[in-house]
């Protein structure tokens, strides 16, 4: 049950995005996808998502593989959060909420106003603790609100997997930390695809390290963030410690002693 | 706590009864006004015609009982050259604001609309070839094609690395648009009969001068048939929001969906030009003004969207036959005597700065 991802690739033209990765996630577990720009991230997010099929392998959630589904099936299933996404009109919370249950409705124009779907996107709202930002217009919200809000849009979807492509753009540092926490506490089984290796240390239960297209590690933070791994995939120097309070590693990075790339995480 | 949660939702679900009654309300409302607005464009021209004499006649071509008789000359000027035009025209209006709001929608433009994307210029040249080479039959197909080629054309040139910003597209628009006219002024030119120059301006600029009931069954069945399969869409438009892929995340399979309804919305172009010509603005005007009343949900926006497109055409044709009395006005003139301040609005609104 959960995720499991079987030897899947992906192509574009001739060139490999993605090679061979296969991993399992328990239900309810909060994975983190870490890796360099161009790892591959989003596309293993996109092929979870059923957005792209891959070029081999499979996907498999609960034990159904997601080639077999339409795409209003997995959007029932699995819900994303894009990076910062804007709409081209100026909605409502309450409709972009709602926007969540169009995989629900009916095909041809939809329930009219269906006071389900209404109390389904309270409740969601309610989850993110945004009930009170129903009636405001998308382009008032602050990024952490717009944020929740696309949360709660997800959760309308009633999914049994949420993907986030860099949910933490962005974002001011209580922002960020009160969005990761309001994931883990949705006890949702989710994957973030993440740029700092301290939130991923402090928030998720396992992290899948891509580089270049191939899963390089994976497993619980302390076994996956260790000093080597981190200098050979981002090229950078780092001691780690435990952290003073929750215990989890923290990513101590050395300025001076990076290796021969600045693209290290901000 | 759950008192409150109880009291919140009681209050939002009688706020959104409240706002379901206002929405019914203005529908009800627009379609009267619709209604009024067409009888009293029946009564207004050269000829005195009196609202009484309108209503008997339409009533005796319909077969009601009891209507009183009216002078053949005024059943004529009635039934025969008015009310056709004026049903023409609430056609095109629905038909082409229509179109623009779903442009608006699947290519997240806020200034996409028929005319500026060279749509009405490509329908104009495809249907005037026809009416030059004289297959009356094939005029809406041959102004479908052309309208298809032209989005096509548009998109295509607009589109740099996967992406096409509004402002492009309308540049590519513009293009395309000048190349449809040069072609529609120059097939005319060419068959060289008449009067060429007027010919022109009708097709480039939209007349509805030449109304009949052709042309009423012609944009009427268009704009039931396509309009209909649109407004049934109107789920799926709403996922278009935040671009393709949330929309492809919420179920919707993208590309299908927006040639579908890019199709559609040459289609319902083609029939509008072919028997009106290129009439600009009504596209972009109307979606802008009714979303303030409906909101951007589409369920609400769409139908709406239909009935003020035809009141606000019947108004602007009426304008144009009458202000100038007795010489007549291409009816575009008044269309982009209106729309182009709307376009001037938008780009000059506050995330113009993001459509370079």
């Amino acid at each position: 049950m959960g995720v499991k991802l079987d030897r899947v690739s992906f192509r574009i033209g001739g060139t490999t995005i993605l090679d061979d990765v296969s991993a399992q996630l328990a239900t309810g577990s909060v994975t983190g996808l870490l890796g360099p720009n161009g790892a591959g991230k989003s596309t293993l997010l996109r092929l979870i998502a059923g957005l792209d099929t891959p070029a081999g392998g499979e996907v498999e959630l609960d034990g159904t593989a997601l080639h077999g589904l339409t795409r209003r099936e997995t959007a029932r299933r699995v819900a994303l959060l894009e990076q910062s996404a804007a709409p081209s009109v100026d909605l409502s919370v309450r409709e972009v909420v709602l926007l969540g249950r169009i995989p629900h409705r009916s095909r041809l124009f939809g329930d009219f106003g269906g006071d389900d779907d209404h109390r389904v996107a309270e409740e969601s709202l309610a989850m993110v603790g945004g009930g009170a930002l129903a009636a405001r217009r998308w382009h008032t919200l602050s990024g952490g609100e717009q944020q929740r809000v696309q949360i709660a849009r997800a959760l309308a979807q009633r999914p049994s997997l949420l993907l986030l492509d860099e949910p933490t753009n962005h974002l001011d540092v209580s922002a960020q930390l009160g969005l990761l926490g309001q994931v883990r506490s949705l006890g949702l089984t989710a994957i973030m695809a993440l740029h700092d290796l301290n939130l991923a240390a402090a928030y998720c239960d396992r992290i899948l390290l891509l580089h270049r297209g191939r899963l390089v590690a994976a497993g619980t933070p302390a076994e996956v963030l260790v000093p080597e791994t981190i200098a050979e995939v981002y090229g950078v120097d780092c001691d780690i410690v435990a952290h003073p309070r929750g215990g989890h590693p923290v990513i101590v990075f050395s300025p001076s002693s990076s290796l021969d790339q600045e693209t290290g995480p901000a | 706590m759950t008192g409150d949660t109880v009291t919140a939702g009681e209050r939002t679900d009688g706020g959104r009864a409240a706002a379901r009654g206002r929405y019914l309300g203005l529908v009800a409302a627009s379609v009267l006004a619709l209604l009024l607005v067409c009888t009293a464009a029946v009564a207004v021209g050269p000829a005195d015609v009196g609202l009484s004499d309108v209503l008997a006649s339409v009533g005796r071509h319909l077969g009601l009982p009891g209507m009183t008789d009216v002078p053949p000359l005024t059943d004529s000027i009635v039934w025969q050259l008015r009310l056709p035009r004026v049903l023409t025209a609430a056609a095109v209006g629905a038909g082409l604001a229509l179109s623009g709001a779903v442009m608006q929608s699947v290519t997240r433009n806020p200034l996409a609309d028929p005319y500026l994307l060279g749509l009405s210029s490509g329908a104009s040249l495809g249907a005037v070839c026809v009416v030059i080479l004289g297959v009356a039959f094939a005029l809406p197909a041959a102004a479908f094609l052309g309208a298809l080629a032209a989005l096509v054309a548009t998109l295509s040139i607009a589109r740099v690395g996967g992406t096409i910003t509004p402002g492009r597209a309308v540049l590519s628009g513009l293009a395309i648009a000048q190349l449809g006219a040069a072609g529609t002024s120059f097939v005319i030119f060419w068959s060289a009969k008449g009067d060429s120059y007027r010919e022109i301006l009708n097709w480039l600029l939209g007349s509805l001068a030449g109304s009949s009931w052709t042309s009423v069954l012609i944009s009427g069945s268009a704009l039931v048939v396509v309009g209909t399969g649109i407004v049934l869409s109107a789920t799926r438009l709403d996922a278009f929001a935040f671009g393709d892929t949330a929309a492809a995340s919420l179920g919707i399979n993208v590309n299908a969906t927006r040639w579908a309804l890019l199709g559609a919305v040459a289609l319902l172009t083609g029939a509008m030009v072919a028997v009106s010509g290129a009439i600009g603005f009504v596209g972009l005007i109307l979606p802008h003004l009714v979303r303030g009343l409906s909101g951007p949900g589409h369920r609400r926006l769409l139908p709406l969207t239909v009935i003020f497109g035809a009141l606000f055409l019947v108004v602007a044709d009426t304008l144009a036959r009458t202000v100038f009395d007795p010489r007549e006005l291409p009816v575009g003139i008044i269309t982009a005597l209106i729309g182009v301040p709307v376009f001037i609005v938008l780009i000059k609104s506050r995330r113009a700065a993001a459509w370079a």
